[in-house]
């Protein structure tokens, strides 16, 4: 749990930053590319795979806990920088120049013109990703990380009732996807003030 | 069956949307072979009525017969009222996936029946009325938009309806695309077609009118010949003509 | 040729896998596409009760994660006396998994054709049948093509689960082949490089496709960017 929520916020970070990257043209754009790519085109279970042993042979010894948030981080970062970036692409050029002509600095520009009205446009799509994401954490349960879907595994091996076991686990993640929703349903009404005033989207 | 016999028929006809009153008793009674014409202000309710005739929308109260079909029964044969009444929108509605030929022919071919043979025949002689016979294969976004609106008027003539319905048709075309519009239109009447027509151009509508309806807040304010428009009895008519004139003047 | 120590056997035994992926990634998709066209049209029904229930399906299937989906399924219902092939209990919970995101995708490809044409439809006496067959699903299809192409990305990646329930597609291949080698790493670095070789091509194709599809061919808002990890 932790583990999705964890990885959530460190992934938003590193994603918007990507996403600043990706627009930023140059080495850094196709660096950052190139990372969007590997990531969007290779499962989840295998890239943790990777960080996992990756690690290991560097010589690090990290928990599985560590080393799947990290896992994590890295894959919804790109997808993320991903969504971003669409929502950046879609502030007109013109509100730019209007943040520029009122004397705004560089970061005060990125903060209140581009990225925040961005963020409001792919909200909702954000929102389902990071749903996604909280699904997705049950892979980590092959590093045996401790999180729900592992858990489930000790039961079921222990009282041999893997039927219910499964079904109580989906059960679980059927209601923490719902209240995940509800949440940050409520987070953009008190993020997004004029979403909650006009009720329309951007 | 006499030549007065009505067409289309409005009796205190009132609607709603929520809280906002858009038809607030309108009568109205289209003869065969008539053309009515509608004008008044944006909002007054001239597309609603006539998407009531059309059942697109349902009134609160009141009742509508539309060639025969009580549209406040119960027992309402949709699909044949839509049969017997044609109706064109502003924005064209072709289908963007089909050839003005097909576009055509899909309704006579999966409606009423007819031959796939039949129908391309029918096809080519409404193509003809509207002057676009060298346009059957193209597809709607390779036309302009006045042929596009022909192409939707061929579209509806193709089910032989009993009554059109027109909905400023013209209100999204250049001068001169509006022209070739309403030339088919005029066309269209004089053939005896029985015609209900919401238009914003004003000589035209004077040329055309048997009967003119002007409406202003959801109620027929006045109602006679063309030629109402020379001499208006009521302010609001007055008033909407000055404006119009000065549009047209602009 | 060798990286590492991985030899032609590896690579043999590699490539069957990667078939095996791909055979599943094939049932996931037939198969959730046929399911999900049923949940696409039950989710734009007129009946209430079908809208509902299909709702309650989407919601139901989306919260759950296809590992979950498949544990149930292959180590589940052996525990209540009904014994699954890994390929069945793999396949399956794909497939579950797929109707509800592309019936999702298609709903909102149904609801991007604009309502007039259902109005103009209906205006020329076709039945609902007709008006959805003949008019407005050519015009979904077209806006479908894009993120349907998009999304068989995200289900050739959701087959490497399969290898949690023993199923030897690409990633068990690759433990399997670790487990003689000890070189995790480079076992996986090139698991990985299989599976983008499988969906980058895919996930570009889409993009262009994307591009192309202007004109009278709208887009649903934020289709294109949800995505499962
Ligand atoms: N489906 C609807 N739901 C709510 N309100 C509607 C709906 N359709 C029309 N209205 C409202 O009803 C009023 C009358 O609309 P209507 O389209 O009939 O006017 P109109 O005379 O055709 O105007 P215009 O010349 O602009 O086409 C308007 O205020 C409009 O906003
Ligand atoms: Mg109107």
């Amino acid at each position: 749990m932790e583990l999705a929520g964890v990885a959530t916020v460190a992934g938003f970070v590193l994603g918007t930053l990507c996403a600043v990257g990706l627009r930023s043209g140059g080495g850094m754009a196709r660096l950052c590319s190139i990372y969007v790519e590997a990531i969007r085109n290779t499962p989840l279970l295998v890239q943790i795979f990777l960080v996992y042993f990756g690690l290991a042979s560097l010589g690090l010894r990290l928990s599985a806990f560590v080393v799947a948030v990290l896992a994590l981080t890295i894959n919804v970062a790109a997808y993320t920088a991903e969504i971003m970036r669409a929502g950046l692409d879609s502030i007109p050029p013109g509100q730019i120049e209007a943040g520029e002509c009122l004397g705004l600095s560089r970061v005060q520009l990125y903060w209140h013109v581009l990225l925040l009205p961005a963020m409001e446009r792919v909200y909702p799509a954000l929102a389902s990703q990071f749903v996604l994401l909280m699904l997705a954490s049950s892979v980590c349960s092959q590093i045996s990380a401790e999180e729900m879907t592992a858990v489930a595994n000790h039961v079921q091996s222990e009282t041999f009732r893997p039927f219910e076991a499964f079904i109580v686990l989906a059960g679980l993640y059927i209601v923490l996807s719902v209240l995940m929703r509800a949440v940050f349903w409520l987070l953009g009404l008190a993020l997004f003030p004029r979403r909650r005033r006009l009720g329309t989207a951007l | 069956m006499t030549d007065k016999d009505p067409v289309v028929e409005l009796r205190d006809v009132h609607k709603s949307f929520g809280a906002l009153k858009v038809l607030d008793g309108v009568s109205l009674t289209v003869a065969r072979g008539e053309v009515a014409v509608i004008i008044g202000r944006s909002g007054s309710g001239k597309s609603t009525a006539l998407r009531c005739i059309d059942r697109l929308e349902v009134i609160d109260d009141g009742e509508i017969v539309v060639c025969g079909h009580r549209l406040t029964d119960a027992k309402l044969n949709l699909r044949a009222l839509r049969q017997d009444v044609g109706i064109v929108f502003q924005s064209y509605n072709l289908f963007p996936h089909l050839t003005v030929a097909q576009n055509i022919t899909l309704a006579p071919v999966s409606v009423k029946r007819v031959s796939r043979a039949e129908a391309l025949e029918t096809a080519q002689a409404v193509l003809r009325q509207v002057g676009l016979q060298d346009k059957a294969d193209a597809y709607p976004e390779q036309l302009s938009g006045g042929q596009q609106q022909r192409a939707a008027i061929a579209r509806s003539l193709a089910m032989k309806p009993k009554v059109m319905l027109f909905d400023e048709v013209t209100s999204a075309l250049d001068p001169e695309l509006t022209a070739e519009v309403l030339r088919v239109m005029e066309d269209l009447a004089a053939s005896g077609m029985t015609m209900v027509v919401v238009t914003h151009e004003m000589s035209f509508a004077r040329r055309i009118a048997d009967q003119l309806v002007f409406m202003h807040g959801g109620r027929v304010r006045e109602t006679g010949p063309g030629d109402i428009l020379l001499d208006p009895q009521t302010p609001e008519l007055r008033q909407f003509m000055s404006h119009e004139l000065h549009a047209a003047t602009r | 040729m060798e990286i590492g120590q991985l030899n032609a056997n590896h690579a043999a035994f590699l490539l069957q896998g990667a078939m095996w992926t791909v055979v599943l990634s094939a049932i996931a998709c037939l198969g959730g596409g046929v399911l999900g066209m049923g949940v696409a049209l039950c989710r734009v029904a007129s009946s209430r009760f079908l809208r509902g229930a299909s709702g309650a399906y989407v919601q139901l299937v989306q919260g759950t994660p296809p590992l979950v989906a498949m544990f149930l399924l292959y180590f589940g219902l052996p525990g209540i006396g009904f014994d699954v092939p890994a390929l069945i209990a793999a396949g399956l919970a794909l497939v579950v998994n797929v109707s509800a995101f592309l019936g999702e995708i298609w709903r909102g490809c149904i609801e991007a054709v604009p309502r007039p044409q259902w109005e103009a439809a209906e205006c020329l006496a076709l039945s609902r049948i007709q008006r959805l067959v003949k008019v407005i699903l050519p015009q979904a299809v077209r806006i479908a093509v894009p993120p349907t192409v998009g999304f068989s990305v995200q289900v050739i990646k959701n087959t490497s689960l399969a290898s949690v329930v023993g199923f030897v597609e690409l990633a068990r291949s690759g433990q399997i082949i670790n487990n003689s080698l000890f070189q995790p790493f480079v076992v996986y670095a090139v698991i990985a490089l299989v599976y983008f070789a499988l969906c980058y091509p895919l996930s570009r194709w889409s993009r262009v496709l994307e591009r192309r599809a202007g004109s009278w061919r709208r887009r649903p808002a934020g289709l294109a960017t949800l995505a499962a990890p």
